[in-house]
């Protein structure tokens, strides 16, 4: 039964031809909502950055000497940009790709299990980006030589 | 298909969603399953990544044919994804053409190249 009440709350605000500067900073994003966009902001970043990726596929293949070069490119530099530059474009790909794969195999798991309560995506895509996160920490850890 | 003649065809949309929705994540599958054949590879090697190593693993014949249609399985992933982000958040026909065609011709120049690399190994 559903009863009109004088004292209700206020009703919550409904988003329609959302602004993207007026109404996405205030506009809370569930856990869900925030493994969606990620997933494709990191689709995009590698679609960007595939030139780099086929870069590094080309030097580290090629032959001994590109792939001195390839190494030479993170520690050294390369085109007069500093290493570290090189290893942070590097660490972006490696978020990417982990996010990008990790939010897939749950799409996957969800397509196939029909798991589509509320409840499992909001643990489902906390899982994904605690892991995604926690990956890439380990990796850069590893990519900055701290082990 | 759908039908395209008589009293029952289909007068609207493309109907390509299914099959790009579903070649989405069979591409998706067989990316995820080679990353983890590459990465098992390595971990199977001994010792530090030596380039012998490495370029070895795309040396192999069975493994260049593989690496191949992977590059293919990219090309497809990647273009059904940036359609759909350039769908979504470009409403200007002109404008979404012009990017849908950028994207196109990005995806299948980085395809020819990676082909080129591997296939000069």
């Amino acid at each position: 039964m559903t009863e009109i009440d004088p004292h209700a709350p206020v009703k919550r605000p409904e988003f329609r031809n959302i602004n993207a500067f007026k109404d996405l900073p205030s506009y809370r994003l569930p856990s869900a909502g925030w493994v969606s966009i990620l997933h494709r902001i990191s689709g995009a970043v590698m679609f960007l950055l595939l030139p780099f990726v086929i870069w590094m596929f080309d030097t580290s293949v090629s032959s001994e000497i590109s792939f001195m070069k390839f190494k030479s490119a993170f520690n050294v530099g390369l085109l007069g940009v500093p290493g570290v530059i090189w290893k942070l474009l590097a660490l972006a790909l490696i978020w990417a790709y982990l996010h990008h794969l990790i939010a897939g195999l749950r799409h996957l798991w969800m397509d196939a299990r029909h798991a589509v309560s509320k409840e499992f995506g909001r643990s489902s895509a906390l899982v994904t980006l605690t892991l995604g996160s926690v990956l890439t920490l380990v990796l850069a850890l590893k990519l900055f030589g701290l082990y | 298909m759908a039908v395209n003649y008589g009293s029952k065809r289909v007068v609207v949309g493309a109907h390509y969603g299914l099959r790009d929705w579903l070649a989405q994540r069979v591409t998706a599958v067989l990316m995820a399953l080679f990353t983890f054949l590459v990465l098992g590879q390595l971990f199977v090697s001994k010792g530090p990544i030596s380039y012998y190593t490495w370029s070895g693993i795309f040396a192999a014949q069975w493994m260049k044919v593989l690496t191949f249609t992977m590059i293919l399985a990219l090309l497809y992933h990647v273009w059904v994804g940036m359609r759909d982000i350039w769908m979504d958040y470009v409403k200007p026909v002109g404008l979404r053409l012009s990017l849908q065609v950028f994207s196109l011709v990005w995806l299948v120049s980085c395809a020819g190249w990676a082909i080129q690399v591997l296939w000069r190994l």
